[in-house]
């Protein structure tokens, strides 16, 4: 029996009421539905948007995070004047601005394999907002052993990735991808960032799947990639078909429950610490503001030339990452040297090149020349 | 000749070129013709035992090679193939 609706909502919704797909039916549909969002970042903010707008009548909104001036270039469910704030409660005062007719449930915890199976088996359906491997193979996971649809877009840089998988009428996102790649191969790390307008595309289409899946209209993503570049404005679609030899949605499956993410993936989904290279190759900023009064140190800069322009110290010789292990012979080994980058992940991995190489006398700047920039030179900008 | 799209993850090992030319009958042959051209592309989508990575899929059209003949799938001039590697966006460079 479909809840109806008030006089309020029927005015509310009449833009929907006026659709034949959608109709007063459709809309009641929708305000029995539920629909459970991983992550209210670049990609949730326009899915939770979007679906409190629909009314969809119960949205779970999972997220620890706080919200930094940071995100704001892409996560506009957010304010100024959220920031330090709960992203979830910063996402939910915004959603029940917009729609005070929806109830918005919040996990104000990491999506993990302890919580994941109890957070999300009351909700009819998931949308995967992640940002990391080892919470997306979770998502999938768990849509496929409660047998829900999970409305799935990722994005780097100006690509977008978005499909809908349900393994009960298709394929799931192990089919596609069997395993994350891993740690620091590709896409390369060194080479991030987002345009912040992505997120809002590849959001806001996930959005539409969820409404046609819920109202089971249209035709969905389910067996379908769809593949966006905002750079050349090109949309294709690939067909994707149920891996006869997927570990957890066929017909062999050997992946029965939840297993450990990170483990698989082989990196923290929740890390947000400074890269560290460990204790015995570390040194901090203020230890190498005091080494650099008396000693010449060889300076090392792992990041892309670009960065370079929004930060850069002085008489530090650039190689980025990516070409670090083809350019050994311009360094010394020597030489006393502090390899550093944005904040310490990316050199923390050349210091692993470096020292496999025989260098011993290289040390990595713990937090990068960000931590600089915080600690020892209030000059320069964090980024 | 057959036309690969390189995603933009691994357009650094291209020349920054989002689409390549490559030559051979067949799917392994014009991969092989990818990495003579860009050698250092090769390890980011072929595993030590050279096969395809399992987070890299390619397709000719909108068919994937795993659903067709996998590397020995034939192609011919005018195939457009791309590789589709799994991204997983949004998170922070370090």
């Amino acid at each position: 029996m479909l809840p109806d609706l008030s006089r309020d909502e029927i005015l509310r919704y009449s833009r929907h009421l006026l659709i034949p797909e959608v109709g007063l039916e459709g809309q009641r549909k929708l305000k029995a539905s539920s629909a459970l969002i991983i992550g209210t970042g670049g990609l949730g903010s326009p899915v939770a948007l979007y679906l409190a707008a629909a009314g969809i009548g119960r949205i779970g909104l999972v997220d620890y995070d706080v919200v930094d001036s940071s995100n704001l270039q892409r996560q506009v469910i957010h304010g100024t004047s959220t920031v330090g704030k709960l992203k979830v409660e910063s996402a939910k005062a915004k959603l029940v601005d917009l729609n005070p007719n929806i109830q918005v449930d919040l996990y104000n915890e990491p999506f993990t394999s302890e919580n994941a199976l109890r957070i999300a088996r009351d909700y009819d359906i998931i949308l995967d907002g992640t940002d990391n491997f080892p919470t997306r193979y979770l998502t999938n996971d768990v849509a496929v052993f409660l047998g829900k649809p999970n409305v799935y877009a990722s994005i780097y840089r100006f690509d977008g990735q978005a499909s809908v998988f349900y393994a009960k009428e298709g394929p799931c996102y192990r089919c596609l991808f069997p395993e994350p790649p891993p740690p620091g191969l590709v896409p390369s790390c060194a080479e991030g960032g987002v345009l912040g307008v992505l997120p809002g595309t590849m959001g806001t289409i996930q959005a539409t799947e969820a409404l046609k899946v819920l109202l089971g209209i249209g035709e969905s993503l389910i067996g379908k990639l769809l593949l966006y570049n905002a750079l050349d404005m090109t949309f294709d679609f690939v067909k994707l078909k149920k891996n006869p030899n997927c570990r957890v949605c066929g017909p062999n499956a050997d992946i029965k429950e939840l297993i450990d993410y990170e483990e698989f993936c082989g990196v923290p989904s929740h890390d947000h610490e400074e890269g560290s290279a460990g204790a015995k190759w570390d040194i901090t900023v203020s230890e190498l503001a005091e080494r650099v009064k008396t000693n010449h140190l060889k300076l090392l800069d792992v990041r892309e030339p670009h960065e370079l322009q929004i930060s850069a110290l002085p008489d530090a010789q650039n190689i980025p990452l990516g070409q670090l292990a083809a350019r050994l012979s311009e360094l010394d080994s020597a030489e006393e040297m502090v390899i550093f980058c944005k904040s310490g992940a990316r050199s923390a991995r050349g210091l692993e090149l470096l020292v496999s190489a025989g260098f011993k006398k290289v040390k990595n700047l713990k937090g990068g020349i960000n931590a600089w920039a915080k600690e020892v030179d209030k000059n320069l900008p964090v980024y | 000749m057959p036309v690969l799209r390189i995603p933009t993850p691994l357009r650094s090992y291209t020349n920054g070129q989002s689409e390549v030319n490559i030559s051979g009958s067949n799917i392994s042959d014009a991969l092989t013709d990818l990495t003579t051209q860009y050698p250092t592309i090769k390890p980011h989508i072929f595993n030590e035992g050279g096969d395809l990575r399992p987070f890299v899929n390619l397709f000719i059209g909108e068919n994937n090679i795993k659903d067709l003949q996998g590397v020995d799938t034939p192609i011919k001039d005018g195939d457009r193939l791309v590789l589709i590697p799994s991204i997983a966006g949004g998170r922070d460079v370090a």
